[in-house]
């Protein structure tokens, strides 16, 4: 006996003591008895999460199996790293993830920076966590859209589409461009803040603010978000280890693991910030959190711009970068992107080049095995809506 | 963590500690304790998290090194568990039991680095490469410049054609010659 739906039918169990016949704790699936349809969502779809695709075995409009397949969006990049000079990964590494990139920045900086045993002055570290944090609410704006947007909510994906706007406008006059910013570079950043930026960001945070409250209202307090997203993909505490689950898709199911507050990295231990979890880890928890948390990362924004020293070098002094030989040795950095644990694995061997460069995107192992287990029993219409709330992202898959 | 590292050398060899940081050490343990050692890192030593499991290709010593990275949520500290196999017959044990993710690494291992994990579920079953059929691309022996020359040779440009004459081949042969008649009709 399992249960048919985890959201719409919550008190509805399945008789499946006859049919679909089941092997191992797996149905038996035959397509030619015609009683199974097998259909792919994506690639090109607009219920998936950019370049992935769901393989699903369908029984009515009953999801029996899934599969995960990725590889649309491969470029190599670790490969390509490996004949790179250092410097030279920076174009390379930021586009590992398109929402969200500067995440990547810092990991690849700072892990150099390990390697070489550089420190990074005072107001760069600063300045670092600003761009983090502003990428946060970047990332979390895109996510509250795509996941309105799963539930046929498009207008709201257009309203935090537009308002990420303003956060890119804001990108670009910090680094020159909008999407992939190489704002960080080993040693610091590129350049210190433009005149008038704090007052204009500020003004985007207060805008921001008004547009959540509108979310809140229509988003939040929806009947119908409600009536599909609460008991949806349920993640249990015992889960999260074992299928690697991190961030606040971890978080929502109840585990305090916050990179920021466990393992402070750059400024994170002079902010007030304290941890958020839930306990129910299903859909709607998640999104409640994830909410709360671009709450928090506006609210961190705020400290930060309070805290950041005026004057200050931005530039720790590197050799020529062009030669830059980093002694051998091996390092993980990780930072706390929206969707999780994002962290780069960096092994030197004493040359220009770097020996090996691993990317360990952090919905790796949300979009395949998380959400194979969990799409079973639920109907293709909450697929989306599930995808997106495990915050999976195809380009940090397949690197 | 030293006392971590204390309680694991009882029960396995650990042949190198290197400590990053004070919440991030490396050690080298041997191939065959491996499974072993991660058994008891996880279950009673609460390394409940594993980060990834990677490999890198040291080609001059005919090694692969591969890379446990678990976690600690009580002690929030990491530990990058490296252990050497032979490259020739790349082959190592799944710890696909040990958590339910780690088949996907293994997968993409045995895909990139031709690392086999036998007994790992979906093992051979291919990640993002579908129907390749070089030597795994990521071994640090493929030649990624012959392998480009000769899957995407280069190619002859396109003839170029002067746009009236062939639009008047091709889309008008019968058009009237002269333009005076053009004039006339107008």
């Amino acid at each position: 006996m399992t249960k048919i739906s985890q959201s719409k039918y919550k008190d509805f169990v399945a008789d499946r003591s006859k049919y679909p016949e089941m092997e191992n704790g797996k149905p038996i699936i035959d397509l030619d008895s015609h009683k199974f349809t097998k259909i792919w969502q994506g690639p090109q779809h607009p219920g998936v999460t950019g370049n992935m695709s769901v393989e699903i075995i369908v029984n009515g409009d009953e999801i029996v199996d899934a599969k995960t397949h990725v590889g649309y969006l491969h470029r190599g990049f670790e490969k390509l790293m490996e004949r790179r000079r250092y410097i030279q990964c920076f174009p390379i590494v930021c586009r590992i993830c398109v929402p969200e990139p500067d995440t990547n920045e810092y990991c690849v900086s700072a892990a150099m920076e390990d390697l070489a045993g550089i420190v990074i002055p005072d107001k760069a570290a600063w300045l670092r966590t600003l761009n983090l944090e502003m990428s946060r609410v970047a990332g979390f704006l895109m996510w509250l859209g795509g996941q309105a947007g799963s539930l046929g909510m498009g207008a709201i994906g257009q309203w935090t589409v537009a308002m990420r706007d303003y956060w890119l406008d804001l990108f670009e006059e910090m680094s020159g461009g909008r999407i992939y910013h190489m704002y960080m570079i080993p040693g610091g950043v590129r350049k210190d803040l433009p005149l008038g930026f704090k007052d204009r960001l500020l003004k985007i945070v207060d805008r921001t603010y008004k547009l959540l409250d509108d979310i809140e209202r229509v988003f939040f307090n929806n009947a119908i978000v409600k009536s599909r997203l609460k008991g949806l993909g349920i993640i249990s505490p015992e889960m999260v280890s074992e299928y690697g689950i991190v961030g606040p898709t971890a978080r929502a199911s109840g585990i305090a693991d916050d990179i920021r507050i466990n393992q402070p990295y750059l400024k994170y231990d002079e902010l007030d910030m304290k941890m958020l979890t839930s306990n129910i880890g299903d859909a709607y928890d998640r999104a409640e959190l994830r909410y709360q948390e671009l709450l928090q990362s506006l609210d961190l924004v705020k400290q930060i711009l309070k805290k950041i020293p005026e004057n200050g070098e931005i530039q720790a002094k590197l050799p020529n970068v062009l030669h830059w030989k980093i002694p051998a040795g091996q390092t993980y950095i990780k930072a706390e992107s929206t969707r999780g644990e994002h962290g780069f694995y960096m092994v030197s061997d004493g040359t220009k080049y770097p020996r090996r460069v691993f990317a360990r995107g952090a919905s790796y192992t949300h979009a395949i095995s998380v959400l194979e287990k969990l799409a079973v029993n639920i109907t293709i219409s909450d697929l989306a809506a599930l995808m997106v709330s495990l915050h999976t992202c195809p380009p940090e898959i397949e690197r | 963590m030293k006392e971590t590292i204390d309680r694991l050398r009882k029960m396995v060899n650990v042949l190198q500690v290197v400590e990053k940081h004070p919440d991030m050490y490396f050690i080298t343990l041997e191939q065959d304790q491996l499974v072993m050692a991660l058994g008891y890192l996880k279950n009673t030593l609460n390394f409940k998290h594993l980060a990834f499991l990677q490999a890198v290709d040291y080609l001059e010593d005919n090694k692969f090194m591969l890379t446990y990275m678990v976690y600690n949520y009580d002690l929030k500290a990491n530990l990058g568990v490296n252990v050497f196999i032979d490259r020739d017959q790349a082959s190592m044990s799944s710890i696909h039991q040990l958590w339910e993710h780690a088949w996907q690494y293994q997968r993409e291992l045995y895909e990139m680095f031709g690392i086999d994990f036998p007994g790992s579920p979906r093992v051979h079953e291919p990640f993002i490469m579908e129907s390749w059929e070089e030597m795994p691309p990521m071994r640090r022996d493929f030649d990624t410049l012959a392998y480009s020359q000769k899957t995407y040779f280069p190619r002859p440009g396109r003839e170029t054609n002067d746009p009236k004459d062939q639009m008047k081949k091709v889309k008008y042969p019968n058009y009237p010659e002269s333009p005076k008649i053009r004039r006339d009709d107008d």
